[in-house]
């Protein structure tokens, strides 16, 4: 808003409107720190909470499913590709986009593969034969 | 500008929201077998719907590149995805590597598109990313190296190793706070990056194999904070919750794996692995012990009521879990009841060798932990250790000199007879000497576990 008050100065103005566009969302920035500490919190106690309840037979399959699920950073990576704005951003992007989804592929692939040998002796469906 | 995108803009948030539920639940309803498998769907679909919501996102201009490194990945993942069971714990340490790599990499583009106006609460969550994603990286990379042997499996130690780590820290995080006071000291950015790589590699150099289930979770736990510090640098609460539980669950598997250690948690925090130093001195001298054959054990197996056999990494070295699983077959039709004791640190990760037991087809129910089988070996006739030494060292209980002593272990001494197969009276890996194998009532089996499970099994007369 500063800016337009200066038409014709075409840098003042842009400088200006970049810390214009700066000054709300630092303020909102702040609220928004505080929000994703919540988010942090609360995440980290449901996780302890959930995670402690996993029985230690399925400790192997819970660190690669866990695993997969991180691999959800991809979404950052692909941001980041999509947008290319700048040549290095993007490269980076894309190493990044392909050892993400590597995960995401080989964890939850190879997590079910483990489960799926997970049998137990009472009887339950008739187990196929290999 | 914003109402323009509104719409998208809260279409993807609550396709955020919806998937986080279903990361939640995917971890929820790992707690038993029977319902693990809901937990992958659900994650699958919650992994799903947040890419398909990702690629909604107002800012995305071009789609060729996101593609073809989608399929990349996936092409990638495929064979990491089919690996045998056995490699498990590199595989599992490699994606923890890819994992930070892609937290590293998109840190550290993120920190060019905005320097130097990056405020300092983000320039903090930043450089943790990058710390953390760095020194994971790196650190996956070499625990990788070792569990597949390209690297050796001893742990290499030098003189001042600690403090030259310490060193590289406080270095690192003195870059991260310079930087953070003055954004515009761009050249800090790549010694950070630098240095957490290097403290990587030389965090894992001191660490042998037996230290490796702690070393997994204790990365696997780094991994998940350094995304959730990309969640606070991106605004993601997405990558927060996923981050937040990925750290949350390694650092509980550290903190099991330390306590079945007997490490206290500082020690796993920090990074600390002592090696146990070996007590070389003792042991060499020639004990007597009673050693018998594969007929001979059969037979004593043949004449038992409950059987424990006692697996261990030595097991997953031979790939016998599938003679184990004859045995198991050949005894429980003649009537022995036979279980498996389950220590938490039995093999290279968490779980170890539960998955190898399953992958043999060996009934999950029959798989017995620590704690609740060591009350039961003063009722079992035989306690059959297969490739597992130091878990079920008594010394562990009794010797205060011992470097194990405190270690909880599993109470096989107590069973009316110990059998124990290993190649050679060789100490184990960490070089510890064990004195079960000198008790009156343990008979030592002396051959490769693969070879001489397979000669019990054929003198039971199964397994044809």
């Amino acid at each position: 808003m500063w800016g337009r008050y200066r038409e014709g100065h075409g840098f003042s103005r842009a400088v200006n409107s970049k810390k214009v566009g700066l000054q709300p969302l630092r303020s909102k920035m702040g609220s928004n720190i505080i929000n994703a500490l919540f988010v942090f919190m609360l995440a980290a106690f449901i996780g302890f909470e959930v995670i402690r309840h996993v029985s230690p037979l399925l400790h192997t399959p819970l660190m690669s499913l866990t695993n997969a699920l991180d691999a959800i950073a991809v979404v950052g990576a692909i941001v980041l590709v999509g947008e290319h704005k700048s040549t290095f951003a993007t490269l980076l992007g894309f190493i990044a986009i392909v050892a993400a989804t590597s995960n995401v592929v080989g964890g939850f692939f190879i997590t079910d593969r483990m489960l799926r040998m997970f049998k137990t002796s009472r009887p339950t469906k008739p187990q196929l034969t290999k | 500008m914003p109402t323009e995108f509104a719409g998208s803009q809260y279409l993807i948030e609550i396709i955020y929201l919806v998937a986080s539920a279903l990361f939640i639940l995917s971890l929820k309803w790992m707690s038993s077998p029977a319902t693990a498998r809901h937990g992958i769907l659900a994650g699958e679909i919650g992994m799903v719907l947040a890419i398909a919501g990702t690629l909604l996102h107002h800012g995305i201009i071009d789609y060729k590149w996101i593609v073809i490194a989608l399929v990349l990945g996936s092409g990638i993942g495929i064979p990491l995805g089919m690996v045998q069971m056995t490699a498990v714990p590199q595989r599992t340490a490699l994606s923890h590597a890819f994992g930070a790599l892609c937290v590293t990499l998109v840190g550290t583009a993120e920190f060019y598109l905005r320097s130097p106006n990056v405020p300092k609460f983000m320039m903090s969550v930043l450089s943790m990313e990058v710390i953390l994603g760095g020194l994971t990286f790196t650190g996956s990379l070499m625990a990788a190296g070792k569990l597949q042997e390209i690297l050796p499996q001893r742990p290499i130690t030098y003189k001042g190793q600690n403090f030259v780590n310490f060193l590289l820290f406080v270095v690192a995080l003195g870059s991260a706070i310079y930087l953070v006071l003055h954004p515009e000291a761009k050249i800090f950015f790549p010694i950070i990056v630098g240095v957490s790589l290097i403290f990587g590699i030389l965090l894992v150099i001191p660490i042998g194999g037996a230290d490796m289930p702690t070393v997994i979770s204790l990365l696997n736990s780094y991994a998940g904070l350094s995304a959730a510090a990309m969640g606070f640098v991106l605004d993601s609460k997405l990558l927060i919750i996923a981050g937040a539980l990925d750290g949350s669950s390694g650092l509980i598997l550290s903190i099991i794996m330390s306590k079945a250690m007997n490490r206290s948690f500082t020690n796993v925090l920090f990074g600390a692995f002592g090696q146990v130093q070996a007590s070389a001195a003792a042991g060499q001298e020639a004990k007597p012990v009673r050693s018998a054959t594969a007929e001979e054990a059969a037979a004593i197996l043949l004449a038992a009521n409950k059987v424990v056999i006692v697996p261990g990494y030595g097991m997953a070295v031979a790939q016998a879990q599938h003679k184990v699983r004859e045995l198991y077959d050949a005894l429980t039709k003649k009537g022995v009841e036979v279980r498996f004791a389950i220590h938490p640190v039995a093999g290279r990760m968490p779980g170890h060798m539960n998955v190898l037991l399953a992958e043999a087809d060996i009934p999950y129910d029959r798989l017995i932990e620590m704690d609740e089988i060591n009350g039961d070996f003063p009722q079992t006739d035989v306690a059959l250790i297969i490739g597992a030494n130091d878990v079920t060292n008594p010394a562990a209980r009794t010797d205060h000199s011992s470097p194990i002593f405190g270690m909880p272990i599993l109470d096989v001494d107590k069973a009316h007879t110990v059998m124990v197969i290993k190649r050679s009276m060789n100490p184990g890996f960490a070089g510890i000497d064990n004195p079960l194998y000198y008790l009156d009532n343990t008979l030592m089996l002396f051959g490769d576990a693969k070879q001489f499970v397979g000669g019990i099994v054929r003198e039971l007369g199964g397994g044809h």
